[in-house]
């Protein structure tokens, strides 16, 4: 397998059978990653707004970062999510979102990663997430 | 091991029924069929009383977050928490009325067990006329050994 950055995080989303469900990929711009959730009927929650489940939205932004971190320390073992917040700012409707995670803080032991989602203007997010992650250094 | 045909998930007292009607569905249709990603999942609703509601979501191969153990991912349990508070919101009011999630917090205190489906029972503790905060917490086998708690706040009667 390539050693590429973009190998590392890609073959992280591609052994986990809930991000294919999702439809999660990334892309990047040298280091600079952008996670994409392409729209899709399974993924609504509300169809009379219509409206994106909150609950996908959280997922999308906790595997953004799990993803972020594993473009940082490739060959890793995947973080263990310990706990996060999820702001929600605006419905998010029947288009593509897209997120971005900032790794606010990579320690020995704990991550705290902070991820915005949008869709349409990155000026206008529809949700944020902040969360803290457990590196699993054994592997 | 949870067993998702299972009317009666493991830690819940059956008793309660999905009666409860909300618009002019009844509230077990507007929580699952009614809302793509619960139905997507396979969600259905256990039991809802005034103000709090209890619902599963079975295990499955596609769910998986870590194809090493076949744990769950922890997004699943992401949705089935949001989703059950909105169904204990939903169940608080006397009449229906559009609600958006302001904020979820979730702890996750481990791993749910291999190949273990996942039940959530929220709790609309407290409303106010604009604001409804709700916890909630989920679990695979044993309720008093939860996977992940959540606390949220939601947005009430948000078209007015």
């Amino acid at each position: 397998m390539s050693e590429s950055p973009f190998a590392s995080v890609d073959a992280f989303l591609q052994r986990v059978p809930y991000a294919r469900f999702l439809g999660v990929r990334v892309e990047l711009a040298g280091d600079e990653m952008t996670a994409v959730l392409p729209f899709a009927p399974h993924l609504v929650g509300n169809p009379v707004l219509p409206a994106i489940h909150g609950g996908v939205i959280g997922a999308f932004l906790e595997l953004t970062a799990l993803s972020q971190l594993a473009l940082a320390q490739p060959g890793r073992r995947v973080p263990k999510t310990i706990d996060i917040t999820i702001e929600y700012l605006r419905s998010a409707g029947p288009r593509d979102t897209y997120a971005r995670a900032i790794l606010r803080k990579v320690g020995r032991r704990v991550a705290n990663v902070q991820v915005e989602a949008w869709q349409e203007s990155r000026a206008k997010p529809v949700a944020g997430m902040t969360g803290h992650f457990l590196l699993r250094n054994d592997g | 091991m949870a067993d998702p045909t299972d009317p009666v998930p493991p830690g819940v007292t059956p008793g309660m029924t999905p009666d409860m009607t909300y618009g002019d569905a009844p509230l077990h249709t507007r929580m699952t069929q009614f809302a793509p990603h619960a139905q997507a999942l396979g969600m259905t609703l256990v039991s809802v009383e005034k103000g709090r509601g209890v619902m599963t979501t079975p295990w499955r191969e596609d769910l998986v977050g870590d194809p090493e153990t076949g744990v769950i991912a922890s997004g699943v349990v992401t949705a089935l928490l949001d989703h059950t508070c909105g169904l204990a919101i939903n169940s608080a009011g006397e009449a229906p009325i559009p609600i958006a999630t302001l904020d979820l917090r979730i702890d996750y205190m481990r791993p749910a067990r291999p190949r273990a489906g996942l039940t959530c029972e929220a709790h609309a503790y407290r409303m106010t006329r604009s604001i409804g905060f709700v916890r909630a917490e989920a679990w695979d086998e044993d309720r008093g050994d939860p996977v992940a708690t959540a606390q949220a706040a939601f947005m009430l009667n948000t078209r007015s």
